[in-house]
């Protein structure tokens, strides 16, 4: 049961890594998308892929921390002790980026535009450097278990956290520009789908370029996560590796989809990657999965919760595809009155507010 | 902590209420062939998005701040006070992915079908805010665990974590303050759009329906609250003579209105009600009901002086502005018996205008009670706050850095609302970009429009 729980916990560190990590590799385009002028394209295209899923993949990181609390409150507590301050820096981009994006969209002025546009780029790349030196500290068997604190500061900056840090927000750049690729294509923007397209393939190589550099890192730095890497993990390793090959290769046949899977697939078995290296600890070398492990009977709640919200929410998410694919129908749902009382008041005041 | 939950609390009555005004205005408008109601029941959907996804937002740092500000309390409790977090899961993602539906559905499924897939987000928010308040309660009354010699947890019954005693009643005084609270809150915008004049049918129907919710539940507010005052009376006999402001035990005990406990503690100032205390906690023994004072507990299991007087003074506020509400609900009331109309008064507009903001007040007070009558313990008879707390340093800073960012993420609710009904009045079509829903094309040459 510990077992499952922890997979569990794997399985939304992953599907966080992903949509959460698409979204602030977004943000990383937005950042280097250039001046106002000439960035502007390129903006309006991540608008759109960001708006309609506006800040809703950090459910997954709430679910991730209620696992981690839940299940194993030992490991969360001793994290959160260490890991204060990149945590704190986290909490407080996740907040800012939310609300600059918002803010951008509601200012009209190009100069105020541009501010909030920046925090909101800025504070995407702080995030998920953030979490990579996070994981960085836990890989690298900087987090003592038992509720001490380890050292502030040296606990997250350290070759092993710069490491993740950085690989965190390539990866994020690197999903992202795979899916804006797509979404570029749903708008039929040729040329944004060329542009994400060669920044797809830059992403890539500095993806690859820092996860060699990183070998070298971990045998020196994080020796248990090394040795992991390079014989139990092994084996995802090199399906990442080739996961990530086959995105470039299907990238540039032009696919219509399978690109977009084989990036994901390329993220995902590095997160396992991961996982499976520092199997079966929590905390490497101080903490495993079943001394941190909270008892039966929170597992067993937590697994059926976890099994229901399965249950509830695939036909929900199947509904919700269905729709996305469907054509309007607008006679049957009743478009505008045509003379809504609301369009004889033209002058602006504050009506909902909430 | 108490201060990002403060703010976060805001957002929830209307996470939980608002998808039950719109399934009444959307129920109202197929039914009778409304396309005022309609299109009130499209908006109103709309601006859920938002609150949601802020709500998120705020919720994604409140996940942080437990371990960040309470590690030995995580470390300690996590396993029995996240049960029913993890329950709580669930109804999140059915609200988020049935909001999304719902606002997908508007253009693309038949009325009927339409209007019920509206209902899932109603039943999450109901049973999201049970699960929440199920763990606080659990603090107030901490069953199902079992420890071993040195205080660890070694055994957790879910079931009895879920179902602790003080559940029921906290999760029902917390789901009629939702249906209380976002009524009042979008009645009050509408009561200010009426005052500058806008009283057509749209509005009046805007207004109608978000204050006879709020009206049907402050009434209910009121009597939930009187049993579950009587519920701290019986088990938490501590908080409620700090509610009370009740230095020694005796029969007899006046309710006294404001005033606070003097260095010496001994009650000062405030406005006593002879006997009213004691009658109110066991009517059936009137005055004769003895009231546990203070000094009964050993003074480092009580709360301080101070903090009973907050505690007094937050008693005070929810019941005084409950009774404000409860009492503008009865002109409401009578004015429908007597005159068959909603209350054409101005007045009446204008303290609609408030009780928006009275009504947060009331819940933030209560809030207050709660947690502050229950100090010095975080987890009732079992943990001290000052065994929870984290030893970091530097906690001001983040402290205030929380403050002004949460100032900022409140600014920008409004301003992006504001921003939506501007686009909804100026003719423009109903479609808006909204967080979870479908985006429209952007036609060639389209400038960024904002949300
Ligand atoms: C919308 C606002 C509102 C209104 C009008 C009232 N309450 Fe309340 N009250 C709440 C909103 C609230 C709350 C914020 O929802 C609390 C905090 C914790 C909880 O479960 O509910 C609360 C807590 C709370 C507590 C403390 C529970 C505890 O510590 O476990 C008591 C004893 C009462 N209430 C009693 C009353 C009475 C007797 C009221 C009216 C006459 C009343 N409340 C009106
Ligand atoms: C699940 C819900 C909640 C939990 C777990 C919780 C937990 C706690 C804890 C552990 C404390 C004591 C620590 C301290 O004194 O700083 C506390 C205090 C407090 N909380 Fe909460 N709380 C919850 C909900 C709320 C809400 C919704 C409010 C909104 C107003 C609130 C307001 C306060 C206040 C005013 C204090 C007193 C601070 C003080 O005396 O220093 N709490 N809460
Ligand atoms: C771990 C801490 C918490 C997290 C991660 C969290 C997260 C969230 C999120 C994401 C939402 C949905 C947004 C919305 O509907 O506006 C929400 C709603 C809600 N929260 Fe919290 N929240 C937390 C703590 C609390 C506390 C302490 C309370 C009050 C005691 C609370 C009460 C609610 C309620 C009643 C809802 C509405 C239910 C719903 O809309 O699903 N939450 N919360």
């Amino acid at each position: 049961m510990d077992t499952t729980a922890a997979l569990v916990l794997f399985a939304a560190i992953t599907t966080y890594a992903i949509f959460g990590g698409a979204d602030f590799g977004a943000g990383f385009w937005d950042l280097v998308a250039g001046g106002t002028k000439r960035g502007g394209r390129a903006r309006n295209v991540i608008d759109h892929a960001i708006a309609p899923v506006w800040e809703a993949n950090h459910v997954w990181l709430i679910f991730v921390w209620v696992l981690l609390w839940t299940c194993f409150p030992e490991a969360y507590a001793s994290i959160t002790l260490t890991l204060f301050v990149p945590l704190t820096l986290a909490a407080l981009g996740i907040v800012l980026r939310g609300a600059s994006f918002a803010f951008r969209k509601a200012v009209f002025r190009t100069r105020d535009r541009r501010n909030f546009g920046a925090a909101f780029a800025i504070s995407s790349v702080l995030v998920p450097y953030c979490f990579g030196a996070v994981i960085g500290a836990i890989a690298s068997g900087r987090v003592p278990a038992g509720g001490k604190a380890g050292a502030p500061w040296g606990s997250w900056v350290n070759p092993t956290s710069v490491l993740g840090g950085v690989l965190a927000v390539c990866v994020a750049a690197y999903l992202a520009a795979f899916f804006l690729v797509s979404d570029a294509r749903r708008l039929s923007d040729e040329t944004m789908v060329a542009y994400f397209r060669r920044r797809a393939i830059g992403a890539a190589a500095a993806a690859g370029l820092v996860a060699l550099v990183g070998i070298f890192v971990l045998a020196n730095d994080a020796k248990y996560l090394f040795d992991g890497l390079t014989s139990r993990a092994l084996p995802l390793v090199i399906l990442s590796a080739v996961c990530g090959l086959a995105a470039l290769g299907l990238l540039t046949r032009r696919t219509r989809h399978g690109a977009r899977l084989a990036a994901v697939g390329a993220v995902a078995s590095l997160v396992a990657a991961w996982g499976v290296a520092q199997w079966d600890y929590l905390l490497p070398e101080s903490l495993t999965v079943s001394a941190a492990a909270a008892p039966t009977g929170t597992m067993t709640a937590v697994l059926v919760a976890t099994g229901l919200a399965a249950v509830l929410i695939v036909p929900a998410f199947v509904l919700l595809y269905v729709l996305d694919q469907k054509t309007l129908l607008p006679e049957e749902s009743m478009p505008e009155p045509a003379h809504s009382p609301l369009e004889q008041v033209s002058h602006v005041t504050d009506e909902p507010a909430g | 902590m108490a201060f990002t939950l403060a703010f976060h609390i805001i957002l929830v009555p209307l996470g939980v209420s608002w998808s039950v005004m719109t399934l009444i205005a959307n129920y109202r408008g197929i039914k009778h062939q409304d396309a005022d109601a309609m299109l009130l029941a499209q908006r109103w959907s709309k601006y859920m998005a938002v609150t949601f996804a802020v709500g998120a937002v705020t919720g994604t740092v409140l996940s942080f701040e437990f371990g960040l500000l309470w590690p030995k309390f995580m470390g300690q409790w996590g396993a029995a006070f996240g049960v029913p977090f993890a329950f709580e899961g669930i109804f999140f993602f059915t609200e988020a992915v049935f909001i999304s539906i719902y606002i997908f559905g508007w253009r693309r499924l038949k009325p009927w079908a339409h209007f019920w897939t509206g209902v899932p987000i109603a039943v999450a928010g109901i049973f999201g805010s049970i699960s929440v308040v199920a763990a606080n309660a659990w603090m107030n009354s901490p069953q199902g665990v079992t420890l071993d010699k040195s205080g660890k947890v070694i055994d957790v019954d879910p079931m009895g974590v879920i179902f602790n005693d003080a559940m029921p009643l906290m999760a029902a005084h917390m789901v009629v303050a939702a249906y209380l609270v976002g009524g009042f809150m979008v009645a009050s915008v509408y009561a200010v759009g009426m005052l500058k004049g806008r009283t057509d049918h749209y509005h009046r129907m805007g207004f109608i329906i978000a204050f006879t919710v709020a009206a049907i539940a402050t009434p209910v507010q009121m009597a939930v609250g009187d049993t579950l005052a009587r519920w701290v009376y019986d088990n938490q006999p501590t908080k409620f003579a700090a509610i009370e402001m009740v230095p020694k035990t005796s029969d007899d005990v006046p309710e006294v209105l404001l005033g606070h406990l003097n260095s010496e503690g001994e009650v000062t100032g405030g406005i006593p009600i002879p006997g009213l205390a004691s009658i109110l906690s066991d009517p059936s023994d009137g005055t004769s009901t003895v009231v546990q004072g203070l000094d009964e507990t050993p003074a480092a299991d009580r709360p301080t002086n101070h903090e009973v007087n907050v505690t007094h003074l937050a008693w005070d506020v929810m019941v005084g502005v409950g009774t404000l509400l409860f009492l503008l609900t009865l002109w409401w009331w009578a004015a429908w018996i007597f005159r068959r109309s909603m209350p054409g008064s101005k007045w009446f507009l204008r303290a609609a205008a408030a009780s928006g903001v009275l009504g947060v007040v009331a819940m933030e007070a209560g809030w207050t009670v709660s947690e502050v009558g229950r100090q010095p313990w975080i987890v009732y008879e079992k943990m001290k706050v000052e065994d929870a707390a984290t030893a970091n340093t530097g906690i001001w800073i983040t402290f205030i850095g929380v403050v002004i960012l949460y100032l900022g993420l409140g600014v920008t609710t409004i301003l992006v609302m504001r921003q939506m009904s501007r686009r909804f009045r100026g003719g423009q079509s109903g479609e808006v970009d909204v967080p979870y829903g479908p985006s429209e094309p952007i036609e060639a040459g389209d400038e960024k429009v904002p949300l």
